[in-house]
């Protein structure tokens, strides 16, 4: 049914679609109306999941890794702080290799204290060994969720899912929302490693440098495999519902000269950009990162690379601009931009591409004089 | 496109106005987003909210800077915010407000929301609900089909009286 809503009530919605065994969380703005939807689905009985209260993040992934190693499906939604305050069960959820999904409403985190979108929340957890995919739109968000259980609980995966979406932009903006029926395109979860009381085993014990090494490079095994298990899910998502997503989402690059980089509602926005300068002569395109663990691979050959980056790692680089540079030997104009929310519209990106300059990094509004 | 500017305070219902809106763009068979500027906002402070409507999906998040319509559920903020700031030339001005008055010069059109809320006890804790009778205004200007705003309204609202003070609305929207 087409309706219109909020990315936070199409992750929502589509969690209820996918009926997770158990449901931890714990409330944080701008996440909020999303573990409350889920909360009102579960209390008039329209969804059959557990849900599960905690006093904090830590708690809410906890009980999350506690319900999944049981063979249980199973979500929570968090935000900035709150994913930061989970850091130590994120990690254990990718180690103990759990399919868990998560959505994460990206925020700025604090100080100075901002409740506004940047990507820095979730880059931070970026060597978890959580896989994360960016959504630039409601309806995506809502499609995001439906394929992330399935991605997650491939057997050829086994790994925790993230999606994010961009604070407020995202969050609390209405958009129409097509609700699909999932009906059995998640299969059922079947757990290899699930705990069985009547096949007691042990489980976290003291591992050794061997063993451990060697659960290391399962998970990189699984990332790499992951790939082509997004690639089957999406298509199967396009046949079934009709809606064609990528590791990357391309738009008029084929011919492009030069090509913008971006997440989330920046990237849907570098689109808006690339019109306007197509209407100029200049041959740009834009390529919206979607998945950002396993990180995609870009065609940039012989083009030049404008990479926008809501988020920053201190004393090295904009988190996309250097990846970018170091997996596809590019020299981008890196653009640091958006953050804690800061408006960044489509002539600010047409003006970040007709003011390029391949190599420089670009602290939009500020740059170097604060 | 079509871009929209809501001018309310906070807890008048401007964000829901524009969520309403959106709605029944939708109906229309049009795309819309709509989102409120959310600052530290709290109860009776001036707000904006943002609509769009398109033929074609929206891919734009930023704020709109040019409005072709500006919306004013409560004609007191106009005292501290330039509610005309950025609308486009020839950009029309919808006033709740019970007598005309100049907008500079631009095409503006006036309704008495608040009394027709209170005429049909519309009211939430005391004040009067003004953001689903706008949407029989809005019709009227021909933004959203008077048929899309009802259904809109009865799919966010069960209370009948939402329905007749749309089309109060709609009757009484002077140009």
């Amino acid at each position: 049914m087409l309706t219109v809503a909020t990315g936070n009530k199409a992750v929502a919605a589509a969690v209820k679609e996918a009926a997770p065994a158990v449901v931890a969380a714990y409330p944080i703005t701008p996440q909020t109306e999303i573990v409350e939807q889920i909360a009102e689905y579960v209390s008039s009985g329209e969804l059959k999941s557990q849900y599960i209260p905690v006093e904090s993040e830590h708690s809410a992934m906890a009980a999350c890794i506690g319900a999944s190693v049981t063979g249980a499906r199973t979500f929570t939604a968090t935000s900035s702080h709150g994913l930061h305050y989970m850091h130590e069960m994120v990690n254990w959820a990718a180690g103990a290799r759990l399919p868990i999904v998560m959505a994460n409403v990206n925020r700025a985190l604090g100080p100075g204290w901002n409740i506004w979108a940047e990507h820095t929340d979730a880059f931070q957890e970026r060597d978890s060994g959580w896989l994360q995919v960016y959504v630039g739109s409601v309806q995506e968000a809502f499609d995001a969720v439906l394929m992330a259980f399935c991605i997650a609980e491939d057997e050829r995966v086994l790994l925790p899912v993230m999606v994010n979406l961009d604070g407020f932009l995202l969050s609390h903006t209405m958009q129409p929302l097509e609700v699909e029926k999932a009906g059995d395109f998640i299969p059922p979860l079947r757990l290899p490693h699930a705990i069985d009381p009547q096949e007691p085993c042990g489980y976290g014990t003291l591992t050794g440098p061997d063993e451990y090494f060697r659960l290391r490079w399962d998970i990189e095994r699984s990332m790499r495999d992951a790939v082509d298990v997004i690639r089957g899910t999406q298509e199967r998502f396009a046949e079934r519902f009709g809606r064609k997503y990528g590791m990357v989402d391309e738009y008029r690059c084929d011919d492009a000269e030069v090509v913008v980089v971006a997440a989330g509602t920046l990237g849907r926005e570098a689109e808006v950009a690339v019109d306007l300068l197509r209407n100029e002569g200049i041959r740009a395109g834009s390529m919206r990162i979607r998945w950002f663990r396993p990180f995609p691979r870009l065609d940039l050959s012989g083009r030049d690379v404008v990479v926008i980056d809501r988020d920053y790692s201190f004393g090295f680089g904009g988190v996309l601009a250097k990846s970018i540079a170091a997996k596809e030997g590019a020299r981008p104009f890196s653009v640091i931009a958006g953050l804690g929310g800061q408006e960044v519209t489509y002539e600010d990106i047409a003006g970040f591409v007709r003011n390029r300059q391949p190599g420089r990094e670009l602290w939009f509004g500020v740059n170097g004089d604060v | 496109m079509f871009e929209v500017r809501i001018h309310s305070r906070g807890g008048q219902g401007g964000v829901t106005a524009a969520r309403l809106l959106a709605l029944a763009a939708v109906r229309d068979g049009k795309y819309a987003t709509a989102f409120p500027f959310y600052g530290a906002e709290r109860r009776g402070a001036p707000v904006v909210s943002f609509v769009r409507i398109d033929d074609s999906p929206i891919r734009i998040s930023s704020q709109i800077k040019k409005p072709d319509l500006v919306i004013v559920l409560d004609p007191s903020v106009m005292d501290v915010v330039d509610v005309l700031q950025g609308l486009r030339p020839g950009g029309r001005v919808l006033l709740n407000a019970r007598e005309r008055r100049d907008m500079k010069g631009y095409p503006t059109f006036t309704v008495d929301l608040t009394g027709i809320a209170l005429r049909e006890k519309l009211e939430v804790a005391g004040s009067p609900i003004l953001n689903t009778p706008v949407l029989g205004a809005l019709a009227k200007m021909g933004i959203v089909t008077m048929e899309s705003a009802k259904s809109a309204i009865t799919e966010m609202f069960s209370d009948p009286r939402n329905v007749s003070a749309a089309e109060a609305a709609y009757r009484e929207l002077v140009a």
